[in-house]
């Protein structure tokens, strides 16, 4: 049955994919199961509550609300792409941002969206789509806002670059590649290695 | 997702003359644009529709421009292309405002203008800008093209002039002389469905619309000439109530909508004087 579905093919996380799937499949499906990506979560499926926020083209959409057709030659980035060493993950974990955690996924990725250094302004529209039920979302924007301050921070304290065997200076650029990221600094953020 | 999708069909045509043709051949099919509606009717396993035809590709629905004194808005332009096009906000800024409160970002990147009328809803945000702005709708069939004014496009609840072999291709709003007013009451600013939405304008002759209140958008024209014909407000509120005819559902009340019309019509005449 598979088989007889048209390839889809498009980017996920930098790399091109080729899937062979319904075409009405959601996305947010697609890259739970067919991807195995289980960072993007269903909240509400109904486009309502941002935790299946995914990035498509560098724009933050539901995922719940995306047929796998129309993904179709797309540049698709999940949490997953961000690989634990985005400068919001660092800073949603210093400053509280995060609780049980199913929002978060869709709210770092609903920030990403807004570049480097949101206004307030910015953060409160640009999150009005996400909704958590633990944070009260102040940890949330505080986080979002500390960003870059936080990475500072957590570079004079925890360890120099040389340690990390990468040549000082030397920057992993993200998918998302408006945001540059520095590198990885967080035991509990960093991917294992297997 | 509570509808099971290996009975349902995607077509997915290459051309806008290619969608056409697929409508008129292999219909009834139901046009899928940004999915922000379908895809929650679909979540919720209330969706009938089994058959669907992928628009969201076809370029030839994009972008906004100006063509002379007239803004043409392709069916497929997002809420944030909206909102983002200097032309709109300029020429038409009550529909930057209108789109500005459409769900929040991950909608309005995603849900178009098109969809919006196509949808029918009669709380659809931008349905009571494009009425007070004596909106026109393009719609093409395979050999022909017709615009029809968008204060005549709706024949009742979620039903339309529009053929099932037709395309909603673009919106084009005339230069609005005048003042723009919008104002949008929902349980809160982002993600809200309206309770009761209007937008006005306050020219020579001023034009009001209302959306939430009735089967379809509602063009208030006799409030309008009330409020031409240098009327008190409270006449103009009094009027206005005889062209509304709200419910009661899941999302307000009755006398919750009459209220906040008659309010909303004080509040737009207040702030344009």
């Amino acid at each position: 049955m598979t088989a007889a579905y048209r390839p889809i093919v498009f980017t996920l996380n930098g790399r091109r994919v080729s899937l062979r799937v319904h075409p009405l499949k959601r996305l947010l499906d697609v890259l739970r199961e067919d991807c195995g990506l289980t960072g993007t979560k269903e909240g509400c499926g109904e486009g309502e509550c941002g935790a299946c926020t995914v990035l498509v083209d560098g724009r933050a959409v539901n995922a719940c609300l995306v047929p796998a057709a129309q993904a179709a030659g797309a540049k698709v980035v999940t949490i997953e792409g961000l690989k634990g060493r985005h400068p919001l993950q660092r800073a949603f974990a210093e400053h509280g941002g995060a609780q049980c955690g199913i929002c978060t996924p869709g709210m770092i990725l609903a920030a990403a969206a807004l570049g480097p250094r949101p206004t307030m302004d910015e953060v409160r529209t640009g999150l009005a789509g996400n909704v958590c039920r633990c944070t009260g979302y102040e940890g949330v924007y505080r986080a979002i806002q500390k960003q870059e301050a936080g990475s500072r921070k957590t570079e004079g304290r925890r360890q120099k670059p040389e340690a990390t065997g990468r040549k000082p200076g030397a920057r992993r650029r993200a998918p998302n590649s408006r945001i540059p990221n520095p590198e990885p600094r967080i035991p509990m953020l960093r991917r294992r290695r297997t | 997702m509570r509808t099971a999708i290996s009975p349902l069909a995607l077509l997915q045509p290459r051309s806008l003359r290619d969608a056409l043709r697929m409508l008129r051949d292999e219909g009834p099919l139901t046009p899928l644009a940004g999915c922000t509606d379908l895809y929650v009717g679909l979540n919720a396993g209330a969706l009938a529709d089994r058959r669907f035809l992928n628009i969201w590709g076809l370029d030839a629905l994009r972008g906004i421009e100006l063509r002379g004194d007239v803004l043409r808005i392709g069916a497929l332009a997002t809420y944030s292309e909206i909102v983002r096009s200097a032309d709109v906000r300029r020429l038409l800024p009550m529909l930057a405002a209108a789109s500005r409160e459409i769900g929040a970002v991950q909608i309005q990147n995603r849900g178009t203008i098109g969809g919006n009328i196509a949808n029918g809803s009669p709380a659809g945000d931008t349905l009571p800008v494009l009425a007070a702005a004596d909106a026109l709708v393009e719609l093409r069939g395979l050999d022909w093209t017709r615009t029809v004014p968008f204060t005549g496009f709706y024949t009742g609840y979620r039903a339309s002039i529009r053929r099932p072999d037709e395309l909603i291709t673009a919106v084009n709003v005339p230069r609005v002389e005048g003042a723009q007013w919008f104002r949008k009451v929902g349980a809160r600013s982002a993600q809200s469905i309206s309770k009761v939405v209007m937008a006005g304008v306050r020219a020579g002759r001023p034009r009001v619309a209302l959306g939430s209140v009735a089967p379809t958008v509602v063009r208030a024209r006799r409030t309008e000439d009330a409020l031409a014909s240098g009327a008190p407000i409270a006449e103009a509120q009094r009027i206005l109530q005889e062209e509304i005819s709200p419910i009661d559902d899941i999302r307000s009340t009755v006398a919750y909508r009459r209220e906040v019309a008659s309010r909303l019509l004080a509040q737009f005449w207040a702030a344009t004087r």
